[in-house]
């Protein structure tokens, strides 16, 4: 058996089809960056979530964390419960602040982290208890005409 | 007068009902032949010189056509987004707009239709003459199996080439958006990368567009191997062959995306 020169060419054709697999991965997906390391869970409860997807980031003084994992809602107490994986290398403290924020003002929303100064730290499935929801736009517009209302019946 | 109407109509559903079997008759066909195809496979793996030559013929004749066609994609939807998403002050998302596009749906699809239309129809068109012009009965009565000699290297030939083919058509696709997005435009260049980086999740839209790609090699290098070794001996048959093959492999490849993409990005 013999080498020919079709060998060659199917040798760059592959070679050009996984360079271009390499190339998807690494500079298009985010492979690179994401290491799918060791991560804990936290949940935290929201009265409202806003428009939050499953697999949005979680940040903390804007850099990622972790990902959202699971939104499911609570029957017993009518809110939403959010589940977040968040990378093992950042412990936070347990009277950190989740709150639901936007990137820009009609961008995705995503999990802010706010850190407070307990030295206990959270462990793997505890609750983040103190959470703020997300703010919905049509509740804020409402508030904001309620306010100027009031203030033209006080002018008069 | 009703004899005429009735005889008119079942005429026409004896037309009809004939069809129907007709097809039903192929499909099966093409089920069993589906079956021996796999069942031979052992030579074309055995023997890979075999299979690396179709891969050649499949997959390395149509590099040429699927990096043209992928960049120019590319740049066409770096036109047209830069054109709707400037309008909203969102141009930095072009990058994610271009790559999701096409490693999602673009890639697998126009890469799988032109690979149906230059690779399928070839490959019709060959077993078909071969048919023709006797070797393949020749070869049964040298006790060779047409099936594992013929069929199977070009099926798996195909079935190889193509998601290699998808994801090369993706890559360029990104570079071409880039191309007029970031080098003629004057998009930012860290938004675009940044952003898609961002966006673009490997299981989720990588992996998703491999798999359609791979679905598409298979059901392409089915239809055509098997227009091929079903096309009737004749130079019309052999040219009707060829024309099924594209056809059908064309609405193969749709339907199938439609089918796959409401199973892989079902309200995520």
């Amino acid at each position: 058996m013999n080498r020919t020169i079709i060998d060659l060419w199917v040798g760059v054709f592959v070679a050009i089809g996984l360079a271009s697999l390499v190339f998807l991965a690494l500079k298009v997906g985010n492979l690179s960056s994401s290491n799918h390391g060791e991560t804990y869970t936290l949940q935290a409860r929201f009265d409202n979530i806003g428009g939050l997807k499953v697999r949005a980031p979680v940040k903390s003084a804007g850099v990622v964390v972790g990902r959202v994992r699971a939104i499911e809602f609570d029957p017993e107490r009518y809110v939403a419960v959010v589940r977040m994986d968040i990378d093992q290398r950042y412990p936070f403290p347990k009277d950190t602040i989740a709150t639901i924020l936007t990137s820009g003002l009609l961008g995705e929303q995503y999990v802010g982290m706010k850190v407070g100064g307990d030295v206990d730290m959270l462990k793997n499935g505890d609750t983040i208890k103190q959470s703020q929801s997300a703010v919905v736009l049509e509740d804020l517009i409402g508030q904001f005409l309620f306010s100027k209302a009031a203030e033209g019946t006080e002018k008069k | 007068m009703f004899e005429k109407l009735f005889s008119g109509l079942r005429s026409v559903l004896t037309f009809l009902g004939r069809g129907l079997i007709d097809r039903l008759w192929r499909l099966g066909f093409a089920a069993r032949f589906f079956l021996a195809l796999l069942l031979h496979s052992g030579t074309a793996l055995r023997r890979p010189q075999l299979t690396l030559r179709e891969v050649y013929f499949s997959g390395v004749l149509s590099l040429i056509i699927i990096s043209v066609s992928g960049l120019f994609v590319g740049m066409v939807l770096g036109l047209q987004g830069y054109d709707t998403l400037q309008r909203y002050g969102s141009s930095e998302a072009l990058g994610i707009l271009v790559a999701l596009s096409l490693v999602r749906e673009l890639g697998p699809v126009v890469a799988g239709l032109l690979f149906a239309s230059r690779a399928g129809s070839a490959i019709t068109a060959e077993i078909g003459l071969m048919k023709a012009t006797e070797q393949i009965s020749a070869m049964e009565m040298m006790a060779v199996n047409p099936i594992a000699r013929v069929m199977a290297p070009r099926f798996w030939g195909g079935v190889i080439s193509m998601p290699l083919l998808a994801a090369l058509f993706s890559a360029l696709g990104v570079c071409g958006g880039w191309l007029v997005g970031v080098v003629l435009i004057g998009v930012d260049d860290g938004a675009f990368w940044g952003q898609m980086q961002a966006t673009v999740d490997f299981r989720q839209d990588i992996v998703n567009g491999v798999i359609k790609s791979v679905v598409f090699g298979v059901a392409v290098s089915l239809i055509a191997v098997f227009e091929g070794f079903d096309a009737p001996p004749t130079a019309e048959g052999v040219s009707r062959a060829t024309t099924r093959t594209v056809v059908t492999s064309s609405l193969a490849i749709l339907a199938l995306d439609f089918v796959l993409t409401a199973f892989m990005f079902r309200g995520i």
